[in-house]
């Protein structure tokens, strides 16, 4: 009796253990790999290679540009859905949780018919003059769309999490709606919004599905890291091209994470349970 | 002093808070919790908006339904205190009371002896340095009325009593009209020159704290009174008791140790009644004529001196007990409590 009780236990602790390493090899091995497969220098040579460094200025420039159109659109919106609640607020989240969800594919497919030359409102960009068939503009675009949900509802969360009566305490004391704002609940949202920030940032740099469909992947141009790595891989020996920007990729990626984790503001990116005391809670 | 007044009604979840309240000192508005208190501040401060009414320091109207007025909190001369204080957490003691008077933060700092604080965060603070500094920023911004939600409630029994006095000589020395939130009797009556008891949105009775302890308008308001509360000096004596020489001139034994004003709790429950003074146990008797007799239920509140004492329907008729006829209250020297000291 107690032999097969020994064994059951043994067989138990064996498969725990099996799992673990399992998932600790298989999600280490890939990253690693692109480090092991080709020696260091040659990888460091590709870094030169124009597939790169065009890649790298377009990734960049469009990342750059999203995150500020994401920050200056995106906050103000987070803020009112967090300090009201009206109906529809819930569908007005869902919203802007959905593309976090969807398939980029799809959000491509969607990004053209609204915006492409013959979508909804081809007709009025052509009428303002912006294009967006195949640019820059289309890239940002499609990172903005898939990259901004992930501020926008952190953002969300960290506004939600501030404590009301420190708004109220503020407005008691003579303080308006925009002094209270940015000297009051920015400040302490402020963590929330950067880990927010750093999520949507990192996103978007590895943004693929969407920027091709609707952008395309023209060197110098639409082509962005990501994209450059599928270019490269397709093309012959391009495998030490692909392998050097993925290691960039993985390196930056890498160091967002440490510095969130660094910064502390990682543990807090999850909504704060905060007691939220209305007035009328007496 | 500036009167302020406040008639309106807001609907809340359970209950429609109704409420008429003048303040010109100090009023506190007792009752248990989620009797709308912290929302009749609310209303006041502009944080809430009532459905009716109207608010207003002396002619200086914040809110009123009939002129479709409603000032916004920053628009309103208000100084509110929070219930655990809500200062600033980003922010150092310095920087809160800056944010209410930037140009009066040096000389708040220092009227509230608390300058040696100025570069510490609010979570470094005990209890009753957030409250110094959550009163400073406050008053800092020159409000025409003072709110305080709770100022005791966040406190520990130690720092309490200590607070509760600083607290009374700070309400004098502003001299604003004050509305203090409270679900303690105690603290109310140590506070306030009126008490209002609000149960359920409305007001159920207001006066000054030992009319309510003598005459309370209906059942709730008498256990909610509580105790009778004698203010006076102590003074030791070698048995170890002290002796308690009351504003009137009465002297009460109470068994704890105390030394100056002190104010002393008895509930009316602990004292009894008789016609002739007793030959018991009981080191204090209070004689004199009976000042009103109170009715509610079975139970019947005697007021006789400084005290009111609280005895059965039975007992009132089979000692024959009639107002201004001569009785005496007595009651234990372990039936007190020293509730609060402060220095005269």
């Amino acid at each position: 009796m107690s032999w097969r009780r020994a064994l059951t236990r043994g067989v138990l602790a064996a498969l725990y253990f099996l799992a673990i390493v399992v998932t600790m090899a298989f999600l280490v091995l890939p990253v690693v790999a692109i480090f092991a497969h080709v020696p260091l220098g040659r990888l460091l040579r590709q870094l030169s290679n124009p597939i790169v460094t065009d890649a790298l200025i377009v990734s960049f420039k469009t990342v750059a540009i999203s995150q500020v159109v994401i920050l200056l659109f995106g906050t103000p919106t987070a803020y009112f859905l967090a300090s009201r609640r009206f109906r529809g607020r819930p569908l007005l989240v869902t919203f802007v949780e959905l593309p976090i969800v969807l398939p980029p594919a799809v959000a491509g497919i969607g990004l053209i018919v609204a915006f492409g030359r013959f979508g909804l409102l081809g007709s009025t960009f052509d009428f303002l003059g912006i294009d967006v068939s195949f640019n820059q503009t289309a890239v940002v675009l499609a990172i903005t769309f898939v990259s901004g949900p992930f501020y926008v509802r952190q953002a969300i969360a960290s506004f939600d999490a501030v404590d009301r009566r420190l708004i109220a305490a503020s407005r008691t004391l003579g303080a308006g709606p925009t002094r209270t704002f940015f000297k009051v609940t920015l400040p302490l949202a402020r963590g929330g919004l950067t880990a927010g920030e750093a999520i949507s940032l990192a996103r978007g740099l590895g943004e693929f599905g969407a920027t091709i469909m609707f952008a395309g992947s023209l060197q110098g141009v639409t082509q962005t890291l990501p994209l450059a790595v599928y270019e490269t891989f397709e093309a012959q020996n391009g495998l030490d091209v692909a392998l050097a920007i993925s290691a960039v990729l993985v390196i930056v990626s890498l160091a967002i994470l440490l510095a969130l984790k660094g910064s502390g503001l990682w543990e807090r990116s999850r909504p704060a349970v905060t007691a939220i005391a209305q007035p009328e809670a007496n | 002093m500036a009167t302020l007044s406040t008639a309106f009604t807001l609907p809340l979840r359970s209950f429609v808070l109704d409420v008429s309240i003048d303040v010109g000192g100090t009023v506190a508005l007792v009752g248990p919790s989620g009797a709308g208190k912290t929302s009749v501040l609310g209303a006041v401060a502009g944080l809430v908006q009532p459905s009716s009414g109207r608010i207003a320091l002396d002619a200086d109207a914040w809110f009123d339904s009939a002129q479709g007025l409603f000032l916004q909190p920053d628009e309103r001369r208000v100084g509110l205190v929070f219930q655990e204080y809500a200062l600033f957490p980003h922010m150092n003691v310095r920087e809160n009371v800056a944010f209410g008077g930037k140009n009066r933060a040096d000389e708040y700092l220092e009227r509230f002896r608390i300058s040696h604080l100025a570069g510490a965060r609010p979570t470094e603070l005990s209890g009753g340095e957030r409250q110094r500094v959550a009163l400073a920023r406050a008053l800092a911004r020159d409000p025409g009325v003072l709110l305080l939600d709770e100022p005791l409630s966040a406190l520990d029994a130690n720092t309490r009593a200590a607070v509760r006095g600083e607290l009374q000589e700070l309400l004098r020395e502003f001299d604003l009209p004050t509305l203090l939130v409270t679900h303690d009797f105690e603290d109310a009556a140590a506070l306030a020159e009126r008490v209002s008891v609000i149960v359920d949105g409305r007001l159920r009775q207001s006066g000054t704290a030992s009319e309510l302890v003598a005459m309370p308008a209906d059942a709730f308001v008498a256990s909610f009174t509580g105790a009778n509360l004698l203010h006076g000096v102590a003074e030791p004596s070698a048995n170890g008791s002290t002796r308690v020489h009351l504003d009137d001139g009465t002297v009460v034994t109470t068994a704890d140790a105390a030394g100056g004003a002190v104010t002393l709790a008895v509930y009316p429950w602990d004292i009894t009644v008789g016609m002739a003074p007793p030959s018991d146990s009981a080191m204090n008797v209070i004689g004199g004529p009976v000042r009103s007799v109170a009715e509610f239920g079975n139970r019947v509140r005697v007021a006789i001196g400084p005290v009111t004492a609280e005895i059965t329907g039975e007992s009132l008729t089979r000692i024959g007990l009639r107002p201004g006829a001569v009785a005496y209250a007595s009651f234990k020297a372990t039936g007190t409590r020293v509730v609060a000291e402060a220095d005269r």
